[in-house]
């Protein structure tokens, strides 16, 4: 074993202990083990969050964006800071809801919401769906990160087997808690290897941050930029704003306001996390270096590893390998736990309604496990119905963001009919371009470059929205929705 | 009406942004494009705190 590897494994083995360690004198429910018993303070909450940024891609994807499509990449920071923004708004609303009827997932909360057991079981359902492949993504680099940076020691499947298997064991003993721990190691680590190597490859290799970017506008000018067509303004504005609404309707995320102590802690994270987004910046450094410095990469995924082996001694490849796999195991603990909340109150306890809290909390670490499962299976198998789920992932969840949208507003017009509707309808419309790979530019080909730009997902939006208003118009008078008698115990 | 202050953001950074989408003039060692990114990235927050300030919620 190197030295790289040794530093790898004993942070796998410190993420373990910590995860199985956490849960240390508490009482675990249901509503403990999901939501951590609504007693995580600002701090949590903040690393958790922020662990659910700071995944794999910090490490592959988005060193390799800057790399491969230069300014396009800037897209991921922009959408995250203002999901921020948008969440000072709306999460402390959704928990104080939540709080108020004891509702512990995002399907519980669609389900009283709209007084709809069919709405909660769909919403379940497209949430579990979605998130498969964002675990499936997080096994692949896990394996890729701790792979490259054990210089090869270890096999990107057998890297992958062993993550996953950690993340399972740490998720059923102490659920939330167990990533809360881990996503402050996390976080630090993260903090301490980013900032590194942002500033030292571009000092090291240009004597500076402006003579870097000056190198790559003298090799690649159109890297520091957006294109005319393609990754243009349009694309740009349209695919932050999709991202900005869809963040916080990502199960994980709608998970950790759940978890939040009161809405203070929501508020006062609003305004601290575009901060630690900065961070990113860090990352889109190394990619542009990587431009001048490790020019015909055939992956420029592996640029920000590709030049951290060229520039390091052993032992600190260790410790950013350890903080790529950490950047792993947290986001997949939430998403694991996410899927199988959602699965098991919204579907497993619709047909068994009888169920205690202690059998749920047993059915929810069986979901773990087939979710998990499921998971690695895709990641070793590497099929096509994986690359395509890839593709719509954030598609099919953005269709929920309308329907959670209107559920905010103090006088809703929009029914559980047309709810239900609107979400079926833009998912179709999801699958259907998914699978046939339809653009803007072939359903219009005569309209401007600029609309042809457009990020694809704001169709099927369009679509939803105008179903769900027709829907709702239509059955007005057949739904009455009363919000405020709906809890937990009555939805089920 | 202090919560409109969250609209700024949006509308400063996305709206004008096919006129920051330039690499001249370098500030703080930065492409004009990534100084624009950055310089909302950190203005956003701070005009947050102000609507936390003035929020009833919070006292």
């Amino acid at each position: 074993m190197n030295i790289s590897l040794g530093i790898i494994s004993f942070f796998l083995l410190l993420a373990l202990f910590l995860g199985i360690q956490s849960t240390r004198g508490k009482k675990m429910s249901m509503e403990q083990w999901t939501v951590g018993g609504r007693g995580f303070g600002t701090i949590f909450v903040f690393f958790l969050i922020a662990g659910e940024v700071y995944t794999t891609f910090t490490f592959l994807g988005g060193s390799g964006w800057a790399y491969s499509r230069g300014a396009a990449a800037y897209y991921v920071p922009a959408y995250i800071f203002l999901a921020y923004i948008l969440s000072y708004w709306f999460a402390p609303k959704i928990w104080k809801y939540c709080k108020e009827r004891n509702l512990i997932s995002q399907p519980d909360y669609f389900a009283a919401k709209y007084n709809s057991r069919s709405l909660g079981v769909l919403v379940a359902i497209v949430g579990c769906v979605a998130t498969v492949p964002y675990i499936v993504i997080q096994f692949k680099g896990l394996g890729i990160i701790v792979s490259q940076a054990s210089y090869g020691s270890i096999t990107p499947t057998v890297a992958s087997c062993i993550g996953a298997l950690v993340v399972t064991i740490y998720v059923m003993v102490s659920g939330i808690h167990g990533s809360a721990w881990t996503a402050i190691i996390k976080d630090f680590m993260i903090i301490i290897v980013v900032i590194f190597l942002g500033l030292y490859i571009p000092f090291h290799y240009f004597d500076g941050i402006k003579p870097m970017f000056e190198a790559v506008e003298s090799a690649k000018p159109e890297l520091l930029t957006l294109q005319d067509q393609g990754f243009s303004n349009s694309w740009f504005i349209s695919t932050v704003i999709i991202n900005a609404i869809g963040f916080y309707i990502l199960p994980t995320s709608f998970m950790v306001i759940l978890s939040a102590k009161n809405e203070k802690s929501l508020r006062k994270n609003a305004i601290t996390l575009p901060f630690y987004t900065i961070l990113l910046v860090f990352i889109f450094f190394i990619g542009f270096s990587a431009v001048i410095i490790a020019p015909g990469l055939e992956n420029g995924d592996l640029s920000l590893l590709h030049l951290a082996i060229k520039t390091f001694d052993p032992w600190v490849i260790g410790i950013i390998g350890a903080a790529g796999l950490l950047t792993a195991l947290v986001p997949t603990s939430v998403m694991l736990m996410a899927s199988a909340a959602g699965l098991t109150q919204n579907l497993y306890k619709v047909i068994v309604p009888k169920a205690s809290d202690k059998h749920l909390l047993v059915v929810s670490k069986i979901f773990i496990v087939l979710i998990g499962g499921v998971a690695l299976l895709f990641t070793l198998s590497d099929g096509d119905a994986m690359a395509l789920l890839n593709i719509m992932a954030y598609s099919l969840i953005i269709q929920l963001a309308p329907t959670a949208f209107f559920s905010l507003l103090k006088k809703n017009y929009v029914t559980k009919y047309g709810a239900f509707t609107g979400i079926i309808a833009g998912e179709i419309v999801v699958l259907y371009m998914s699978i046939t790979g339809a653009t803007i530019s072939q359903f219009l080909p005569f309209v401007p470059q600029w609309i042809k730009d457009i990020n694809g997902s704001l169709i099927a939006l369009l679509i939803n929205i105008i179903v769900m208003f027709v829907v709702s118009l239509v059955t007005k008078k057949k739904a009455t929705i009363n919000n405020d008698y709906i809890g937990r115990e009555v939805i089920s | 009406y202090i919560n409109l202050l969250i609209l700024i953001p949006f509308i400063g950074f996305l709206v004008f942004l096919p006129w920051a989408n330039r690499i001249e003039p370098y500030v703080l060692g930065l492409p004009f494009f990534l100084f624009w990114l950055l310089f909302w990235m950190i203005i956003s927050p701070l005009l947050l705190i102000v609507v936390y300030k003035f929020d009833p919620a919070n006292k």
